[in-house]
């Protein structure tokens, strides 16, 4: 057989400070908006408390947003509806809790956490399953037709989150954390929730976990093929189709499980929660790049320390500070920190 | 011509206002290499597409295997024995040559006396390896595209333009790859715009315009005739 390519070894050319340090950067603006917002606000036990919440608050809008960015990377689809998910897995949740009562009341830590673990499992098998639902009847219909996809999804947000209102009725649900996850421990002078420590290590595991899921096992390698090149992954044999649904599906379960997540953590649901999160979530898909986990989690992060950053500096700067954050963001890398998907 | 693999028949296609295919009929045989020939534009491209099921045929008849293949998604007919080359490759650039060829692999793990084959044929996969197929040069991401179709056993390969703007080096590779896989008696619809390279490879060949097949017969019979060449192509295959 004819081989004449050449089969030279490749060689590596030295990378400058500045190339190197372009590739990484959006891993580096997180300890950058650490680093500045120690040095900004000044007392060591302030700064660590809202950085602790910052994080917290980036590993739940996180959870919210990873399956989004995944089925817009996939399949094109601009579901708006996503926060119907988020709205119902908080009410699925915190029913469960509220049924657990006994559980929750107890200072018993295997209690708690059996309690908190019953509401994450019934939240996500209920958005999951609505998920699948949403797929079939509201999303498969409109797919390649974004606006049709913008006003369907729209709908469907809405018809779910008046349906929470038959069910749970129109008034917002307040609730208290389970006995082991209430109060707050002191570190470096600092009082931090013990809440929010747990929200930081939960999303965490989370996050190590996805990613081990797409860069070691073929099903990952197949979603992330499939968000370069849905139509190569269907020529090599695989149903992109059946992905898609598992990534909706999973995506609509993770959504619950951060409303649980943001129900324990404001202490109150209402039906338009998720609405009111989708913002932060599409903020965070738009500046991580669309179809990329990693640059969801990093978007995510930011966005959350930032907010507790400006509302602690200037509290009348927080409304605009995640819109602030994107402009940037866009003005530097128009397509987002870590685009996977090439602009259509 | 008996047994074919592939049979088009009347295929119509349209991309949004556009009637590509205006009633293709193509005669694919078993074993060998049919080039499908013709100027730019005159529907190669999406007669391949048509055929992976990329573009529906809105009319017509596909038969692979003498099954009706018409209206079967595009993974049931790469399930079924099609491996498809596109004209740009179809690399996942974010992925490393490996995972790139252990996605190719779709019905289980890479075989490896498949693997000695092709990195045999294709010495710099290997070299690359683990590297990310973004960063491969031109030649290199074609390589890796016709080796993804050769991870697994295909009954008929689909590729389009696999020399487009590669060095001579590396066309002759090409063409050895290409070869061994006739060798191995693999079918092979070919789109290839370099006369050399179809008149080494080709069996059969087919010359399409306008959306239509105006000739199908013997490679050499079309190889030796200037004069069919220049009626079916607007220029002799030499000029090429």
């Amino acid at each position: 057989m004819t081989t004449a390519a050449p089969d030279h070894a490749p060689k590596y050319a030295q990378l400058s400070l500045a190339d190197r340090l372009g590739k990484a950067m959006p891993l580096l603006l997180v300890p950058l908006l650490v680093i500045f917002g120690f040095l900004s606000i000044g007392s060591t036990s302030s700064w660590l408390t809202l950085t602790v919440s910052g994080l917290a608050m980036g590993m739940m809008i996180f959870i919210m947003a990873s399956g989004l960015t995944l089925v817009f990377g996939l399949m094109d689809v601009i579901n708006f509806g996503h926060g119907a998910f988020i709205s119902v897995g908080a009410y699925v949740g915190i029913s469960a809790l509220l049924a657990l009562e006994s559980w929750t009341g107890v200072p018993s830590l295997l209690l708690n956490v059996s309690a908190v673990l019953a509401a994450v499992i019934a939240a996500m098998c209920v958005t999951g399953a609505l998920g699948w639902g949403f797929e079939r009847v509201i999303v498969r219909p409109v797919y390649g037709a974004h606006l049709k996809q913008i006003l369907v999804t729209v709908g469907g947000l809405i018809v779910i989150e008046q349906l929470i209102h038959v069910v749970w009725g129109p008034d917002e649900i307040f609730l208290t954390r389970p006995e082991m996850l209430k109060g707050a421990v002191t570190f470096a002078g600092a009082a931090i929730e013990k809440y929010r420590l747990l929200a930081v290590v939960f999303g965490l595991v989370l996050f190590v976990a996805m990613r081990l899921v797409l860069k070691r096992t073929k099903i990952g390698l197949i979603v992330r093929a499939g968000v370069q090149n849905g139509e190569m992954v269907e020529a090599l044999g695989y149903r992109l189709r059946l992905v898609f649904i598992g990534v909706f599906v999973a995506g609509s379960a993770l959504a619950g499980l951060g409303g649980v997540m943001w129900g324990l953590y404001q202490e109150v649901i209402t039906a338009g929660m998720g609405e009111e999160m989708m913002i932060l979530v599409f903020i965070v898909v738009i500046i991580g790049g669309l179809g990329s986990v990693e640059g969801a989690f990093i978007g995510a992060l930011l966005v959350g320390l930032l907010q507790n950053y400006v509302a602690f500096l200037e509290p009348k700067l927080a409304l605009i500070s995640n819109i602030a954050l994107m402009t940037a963001v866009l003005m530097w890398r128009p397509q987002g920190m870590m685009p996977v998907v090439k602009a259509k | 011509m008996s047994d074919p693999i592939l049979e088009l028949s009347a295929v119509h296609t349209d991309i949004a206002q556009y009637h590509i295919l205006q009633g293709v009929d193509l005669t694919v045989p078993r074993g060998g290499v049919t080039m499908l020939l013709g100027r730019n534009g005159v529907g190669k491209t999406t007669t391949l597409r048509t055929i992976i099921g990329h573009w529906q045929a809105k009319s017509g008849s596909l038969h692979f295997n003498g099954a009706d293949i018409t209206t079967m998604p595009t993974p049931a007919r790469a399930r079924a024995g099609i491996g498809f080359v596109p004209e740009d490759m179809g690399i996942f650039s974010d992925l490393t040559v490996e995972e790139n060829m252990i996605l190719a692999a779709a019905s289980g793990p890479l075989d490896p006396a498949r693997m000695q084959w092709i990195f045999e044929a294709f010495p710099p996969l290997k070299t690359f390896w683990r590297s990310e197929a973004g960063n491969l040069s031109g030649g290199q991401k074609q390589m890796l595209s016709i080796a993804r179709a050769m991870a697994e056993e295909r009954q008929l390969y689909l590729i389009d333009e696999p020399t487009k703007g590669l060095a001579p080096a590396i066309i002759s590779t090409m063409a050895g790859a290409l070869r061994d896989l006739k060798a191995k008696g693999a079918s092979i619809l070919l789109v290839e715009q370099n006369f050399a390279v179809a008149r080494a490879l080709g069996d059969t060949a087919a010359v399409m315009d306008d959306g239509r097949i105006v000739w199908a017969g013997e490679m050499a019979e079309l190889a030796g005739d200037a004069t069919l060449q220049e009626r079916l192509m607007g220029l002799s295959m030499e000029a090429h």
